[in-house]
């Protein structure tokens, strides 16, 4: 009793200055937080400008070859005002989304299907066993996963699906050895799907007894209970786990920059089989590769833009990530 | 319809009794034979990469490896070892570690304990999420963008006509602790969230202030979170390659500057595991791929390490609240 | 073992002959072999004519459990329990907390199964099944279930009466198909008037007697033989609980219903038998009249009396 009313005077008032400056304080420190982020989406905009405004909106479209076009600015003459700018960079972002998007939606369905195993199907002790495994994969780290890549998986592709009529067929415009999309796309997967395990099991397993129960009690099989009831219930977490997964795909650089093969090509869906074997090199990569030449003033410019592009589609990105999940969020589990 | 009942149970009961067809639909079975067959192959792929990385990585591994200094050379047997990397990745494990923590926990603080203005809480929250997203190439150059501003001269190698260099420890470390900071921020918010309302109140009622609540009461209790928090971020630095190569160049060696022990160091360049793995791939320059499987090897261990250390603090420090 | 009363015959006299299988003594442990070769016990009664529409209905049994032991780990939470389950009545099971008789109701549809560390021995049988014969999906089609805190899907109204009906089959019905199942599974519940407006509001956001009588409308809709209730008012305003137990009453002579309450008032005014379970025993079995009135054991009368629990 004495207890209680000793706690109701002993609460802090708000007035109290040394709080108030503590709160100031620690709330400026969170709040530099967004003035980095502010700072660092304007200066890399600013830097990247010059590369823009040089080619307008065709800097997105197609136009010759990509990687001629940054020779030539890498080579621009030392006068700024002959500064070369000409850039078309229409194979850097399609690949970028290609391989991104087509990893992720591989990842999406993989993850969901292996969550349900670890969290249904699997025996008690091989679900005991996986979880940590899913962590200890989540965790090596993409260059690890590139050096698999480059020494074995793109000789392995080389020898066994490319024939000598295919690289007769585009010998010449590009080299195929086996460094190509597909075994880009492959290896993110592989990369990107241990973190959407990871969160879409997490969410699984936070998922009601009640509801599985319920389901389960209607007569519902256990699969489909799962399906419908659990699985549902998730999406915000499926949907994080996307984000996630694409943040990372996009923003992958080492590990692309060293199994697709870096070639600005943009791989055509339209050359049938051939498609999967075809290099590229997405945005990230383009910026490791050109990382030793940022000094060269219009060729670190061009840089910076592509910087720019990926800083804004993963913000974008997770905004977007965080709009769904609001939505999806009423009566859902696992929304973070 | 009683009796009707009783024989719609009595033909039922004579009818083959476990076939119940109509349970499981087509589409059903499919579902399971698919989280059968992923679940599977997720054990197949962890089971293949980690005996590959553990064969490779021992088959070449010795202790002159780890032990001399990487050299330049066109063979393999003479391009020397990887101590320096091992010495950059430490380097840059615990400094970025040591920046993301103070700010880490001051920002997950006055995210749980504060919180106010409520709209100014949820967008630094957002701006968390952010860095998260933000792919590492991105924060590197960023991070070389602002190390090369002239009011950072002290911290890394200026040339002869002004120009600051930019690339050092000092600017790769800064960067690295923006790739740990979400997660020191993650576990020290989650540790603070588990603590029951009733202990901050039973330190009211003994006449503290917020201020010292906070420090005496919330900040021990939440220490194996946020131990946890920024060991997962450690183990981050360590695997990331990105921020390395745009901030510490190409060169294998340390390369310290200017005379000062150990600042020389960190304000010099060098290298870690990762962008010695990327270099001696044929990615890279150097070409021995020998030398990258058990860097290669050596860094999945620090990795695998730090994230056994995160399960050992997590179960050490389990509290429990009553 | 507990004392089991043996059942006093009712007021007409009748005493039906599968009785004497299921209730009474001792039940000889049954081999696996023995278990595939015995003869089902309906099928054995077919000849003879017991049965005659005269008769109140709840003679007919519809499940029963035989000397079902249930354990976890090294936790004995039923011991041997035999206990028939009969249809057009409610069954109420009673006793203290942790005397097993919320695992012997979630054995019954195989939810017990669900926890990993549960150990089943003994039989249940179904319509005179083996229910270890079935599918578990095909038993719980059969057998529905109500649960002690309300469980409506994260859905609307409509979309959790007819979730049953839907996920049951490989083809789903159209929604105009679903329209007057699940109308008149609201309406047998008792919701129909005070939901028909807002058939496509979520349904958590009914208070928690309406989602409780959605969950009994739910089950209903599936058209279960038997309805399994886990102290379904426990979690509910008296004004609720008393809703559900009249629409307990009206259910019982479509559906065998089994409630395990802590609610001794609530066992007499809606159970026509109750079952007392102590520390995993079953102690008693009988009329609820009986039970609580004339009660045999030392126990029961303890517990009916309120001396303990």
């Amino acid at each position: 009793m004495e207890a209680a009313s000793l706690g109701t005077k002993a609460v802090p008032k708000e007035e109290d200055p040394t709080n108030r400056r503590v709160e100031l304080l620690l709330g400026a420190l969170a709040s530099s937080i967004l003035l980095f982020i502010a700072g660092m989406v304007i200066f890399v905009f600013l830097k990247g400008f010059p590369s823009f405004a040089a080619n307008g909106f065709a800097w997105f479209g197609a136009g010759g070859n990509v990687d001629e076009q940054l020779a030539n600015i890498f080579n621009s003459p030392a006068d700024p005002a002959e500064y070369v700018y000409f850039l078309r960079a229409w194979p850097l972002l399609w690949s970028t989304f290609l391989i991104s998007a087509t990893s992720v939606a591989i990842g999406i369905f993989v993850s969901v299907f292996t969550s349900i195993f670890i969290v249904e199907f699997a025996p008690t002790a091989v679900a005991r066993v996986l979880e940590p495994v899913v962590k200890f994969l989540a965790a090596v780290p993409s260059v690890i996963y590139g050096l698999i890549g480059i020494l074995v998986i793109v000789p392995w592709i080389n020898d066994t699906f490319i024939t000598e009529e295919m690289r007769e067929s585009v010998a010449y415009v590009i080299q195929l050895d086996g460094s190509s999309v597909i075994a880009g796309v492959v290896i993110l997967t592989v990369m990107i799907c241990p973190i959407m395990i990871a969160i879409v099991t997490d969410s699984l397993r936070q998922v009601p007894r009640n509801w599985r129960e319920g389901a389960l009690a209607l007569g519902v099989n256990r699969f489909r209970a799962l399906r419908t009831v659990s699985v549902r219930a998730i999406r915000p977490a499926i949907v994080a786990a996307a984000v996630l997964a694409s943040a990372r795909a996009l923003g992958e650089a080492i590990m692309l920059s060293m199994v697709t093969g870096s070639i600005g090509f943009a791989p055509n869906p339209f050359d049938g089989i051939l498609f999967f074997f075809e290099p590229s090199r997405p945005l990230g990569a383009t910026i490791v590769d050109g990382a030793e030449g940022l000094s060269v003033a219009p060729f670190g410019q061009t840089m910076y833009a592509f910087a720019f592009i990926l800083i804004i589609s993963t913000a974008f990105l997770s905004f977007a990530g965080w709009v769904a999940r609001q939505s999806l969020a009423k009566y859902s589990v696992g929304a973070k | 319809m009683a009796t009707s009942r009783k024989k719609q149970a009595q033909a039922r009961a004579r009818k083959k009794k476990v076939r119940t067809p109509g349970l499981w639909s087509l589409s059903d079975r499919i579902g399971v034979f698919l989280a059968w067959a992923a679940g599977l192959s997720l054990c197949v792929i962890a089971a293949v990469i980690t005996l590959f990385m553990a064969w490779k990585g021992l088959s070449y591994l010795n202790l002159d490896v780890v032990t001399q200094s990487p050299e330049a050379s066109l063979e393999q047997d003479k391009t020397g070892g990887f101590l320096d990397p091992i010495i950059g990745t430490v380097i840059l494990t615990v400094m970025g570690a040591a920046i993301a923590t103070p700010i880490g926990i001051g920002t997950a603080v006055w995210l749980t304990e504060y919180g106010r203005p409520a709209p100014l809480a949820r967008f630094v929250e957002a701006g968390v999420e952010i860095i998260v997203g933000a792919p590492s190439i991105v924060l590197a150059i960023f991070g070389l963008l602002v190390f090369q501003q002239g009011f950072m001269a002290p911290f890394s190698f200026t040339a002869a006509g002004g120009e600051v260099f930019g690339r050092s420890f000092f600017a790769a470390g800064a960067v690295m602790s923006l790739i740990a900071l979400p997660f020191v921020v993650g576990g020290t918010r989650e540790a603070l969230n588990s603590i029951p309302k009733h202990v901050r109140e039973a330190s009211y009622a003994l006449g503290k202030d917020k201020a010292s609540t906070i420090r005496r009461v919330l900040m021990p209790s939440a220490r194996s979170g946020i131990a946890t928090g920024a060991t997962l971020g450690m183990a981050r630095i360590a695997g990331d390659t990105a921020v390395v190569v745009v901030l510490l160049g190409a060169s294998l060696q340390l390369a310290p500057e200017g005379g000062l022990p150990v600042i020389d160091v960190l304000k010099g360049t060098g290298s870690t595991l990762t962008s010695y793995v990327f270099q001696n791939s044929p990615a890279g320059e150097g070409n021995a791929p020998e030398k990258a499987y058990a860097a290669a090897f050596v860094l999945l261990m620090i990795v695998v390490g730090l994230n056994l250390a995160v399960n050992w603090i997590a179960k050490r420090g389990q509290h429990k609240w009553v | 073992m507990g004392v089991i009363d043996e059942e006093k015959a009712s007021d007409n006299g009748y005493v039906p002959p599968l009785r004497q299988i299921q209730v009474g003594g001792t039940t000889e442990p049954i081999s696996v072999a023995e278990r595939i070769q015995e003869p089902d016990p309906l099928l054995q009664q077919e000849e003879v004519p017991y049965f005659d529409d005269t008769q109140p209905e709840w003679f007919e049994q519809i499940m029963r459990t035989e000397s079902l032991s249930i354990s976890f780990g090294d936790k004995k939470a039923v011991k041997e329990v035999s206990l028939p389950v009969n249809a057009g009545e409610v069954l109420a099971l009673i006793g203290p907390s942790g005397c097993g008789k919320t695992t012997l109701l979630r054995s019954l549809n195989k939810l017990v199964d669900l926890t990993p560390t549960a150990k089943r021995e003994g039989r249940i049988l179904l319509d005179g099944t083996d229910t270890d014969l079935y599918d578990d999906t095909y038993l719980r089609r059969r057998v529905g279930m109500l649960f002690q805190q309300p469980n409506p899907f994260p859905m609307s109204i409509f979309d959790n009466i007819a979730y049953g009906l839907r996920e049951r089959g490989s083809k789903r019905p159209r929604k105009k198909e679903l329209e007057p199942l699940v109308v008149d599974s609201l309406k047998r519940a008792g919701l129909w008037s005070e939901v028909k407006d807002i058939l496509n509001q979520p349904a958590l956001a009914l208070s928690g007697g309406q989602q409780q009588r959605l969950c009994i409308a739910r089950s209903l809709a599936v058209m279960p033989e038997v309805l399994l209730l886990d102290e379904p008012c426990s979690a509910l305003d008296p004004i609720s609980t008393s809703i559900i137990e009249e629409t307990i009453v009206e259910l019982k002579d479509e559906i065998a219903i089994v409630i395990v309450t802590h609610n001794l008032q609530q066992a007499e005014r809606v159970a026509d038998r109750v079952a007392f379970m102590y520390l995993g025993d079953l102690v008693e079995y009988g009329v609820a009249e009986q039970v609580f009135n004339a009660p045999q054991a030392e126990r029961t009368k303890d517990y009916v009396r309120g001396d303990f629990g």
